[in-house]
This record gives structure tokens, C-alpha cells and sequence, in this order.
């Protein structure tokens, strides 16, 4: 299973903090956004629009990076931190 | 002689004293003779309107693990010699402090660009959000200055 973790507004968008989705032993950023995009198709959308940055295991991933089973994947809409 | 800082990183809801991290890293090298500070606090008007609240939230791992790459390639870059980052989370009053860099080097002038940058990185590459109350509602910002 593929982990996905919402943050700050798409928290509100997808209704829940994290998603499972079972996506055999290995795919790509960009089928599991189309996967994403079938019960949340608004965040589909800034995914595969580049809207929002994506992180595979901590680190910053394009869409064509390869997401294996038991990965986490994390969805990221613009930073704003400091002040 | 220098000693390494525990805690040089941190990402907590508590609020932090300057003055203590000064002396904390003052204490790492008898070298340093300039320390820089960055202290951002809760701004009351935003884009014209008033803020009552601020929330922040982090992906916790990524958001350590991106300051510390920040710290790490600071001392690297600009030769200075320690550098500590805190930010806080959760709710945050107007006026109360939200983010401390706090950059220490040999002269001054490397300590100035250092902090600069880092702050400037931290908004840029750091999973951190803010969530401004105002009297018509609650909003995520997203394109901070």
C-alpha cells in the first residue's frame, strides 16, 4: 500500500489527513495522481498541473518518479512558513 | 575549542527566549566574534485585513530534515560557524514569536548574508504552513513575501 498524506487546505479538499491505495509492488507519481483524481479530482488536477509540490519519502519527487509499495507519499500545497 | 549544539534544530509549540540561544551559541566556539538573528513574529494586518490568530502546521521528518539541510549548507556556503533554526507550531497570538535564526561566525558580515538566506530557504524549500483567522473566516495563505 501506497500512504498519501494531505496537508493544510487539501486536508479540507480531500476530507481526511491520509489515504491507502493499493498500487501493486511499483507505479508512478503520475498514476497514482489519477488514482488520487477519481475520488478527489480537484487535487488530481494540481498535482498533474504542477500546482503543488509532491514528496516521495521525504524527498521533493517529479511525476515520474517511481513510488513503491509501502512508500509515503506526501501532497504539498505552497509553503508558508516563517513570518 | 568547540562543542556541538543538542539541539540546533527545532520544531515545537512552546516559545523560545533569544537570549538563550544567543548564549547557547556563543558557546559552541571561542571564535565567534559576530552573531546575526532573524526573529519573525505574529503581524496583526495582512493583505489589509485583521488577523486575530495563527496556526501553523509542519510535515513532521520532512520539515527537521529540510532545516537541517538549510543549517548544514549555510556553514558550508558562507563559512560560518554554527547556525541554530526554530519555528514554532500551533496556535500563535499577534506579537508572539514564530521563527528564530540565529547565525553565528567569525565577522559579521557572513552572518548577515547567512541568516538572510536561510530565512529566505526556509519559506522557499520547508513543508510549514500558516493558517491566518480573520473576522470573515479562516484562510491558508499561500504566497508569502
Amino acid at each position: 500500500m501506497i500512504t498519501v498524506k494531505y496537508f493544510a487546505n487539501l486536508r479540507s479538499i480531500a476530507g481526511k489527513e491520509e489515504d491507502q491505495f493499493d498500487m501493486g509492488s511499483e507505479t508512478t507519481l503520475k498514476n497514482l495522481s489519477h488514482e488520487i483524481s477519481k475520488t478527489a479530482p480537484k487535487i488530481g488536477e494540481m498535482i498533474l498541473g504542477k500546482k503543488i509540490m509532491v514528496s516521495v519519502n521525504l524527498d521533493v519527487a517529479s511525476l515520474e518518479a517511481i513510488i513503491k509499495d509501502g512508500d509515503e507519499v506526501a501532497l504539498l500545497p505552497p509553503f508558508s512558513g516563517g513570518s | 575549542m568547540s562543542t556541538a549544539l543538542e539541539s540546533n534544530i527545532r520544531i515545537q509549540q512552546e516559545n523560545f527566549v533569544v537570549t538563550d540561544e544567543i548564549e547557547a551559541i556563543k558557546k559552541v566556539s571561542r571564535n565567534i566574534g559576530g552573531i546575526t538573528t532573524f526573529l519573525g513574529t505574529g503581524r496583526e494586518l495582512s493583505k489589509g485585513e485583521s488577523i486575530s490568530k495563527l496556526n501553523f502546521e509542519h510535515y513532521p521528518k520532512m520539515a527537521e530534515k529540510k532545516l537541517d539541510e538549510i543549517r548544514v549548507q549555510a556553514i558550508k556556503d558562507y563559512g560560518i560557524i554554527e547556525m541554530i533554526i526554530i519555528h514554532r507550531i500551533g496556535e500563535i497570538d499577534i506579537g508572539e514569536n514564530i521563527v528564530l535564526i540565529v547565525a553565528a561566525g567569525e565577522h559579521r558580515k557572513e552572518t548577515f548574508k547567512a541568516c538572510e538566506w536561510a530565512i529566505a530557504e526556509l519559506k522557499r524549500t520547508t513543508p510549514i504552513w500558516k493558517r491566518e483567522t480573520t473576522s470573515t473566516g479562516e484562510v491558508w495563505v499561500q504566497d508569502t513575501p
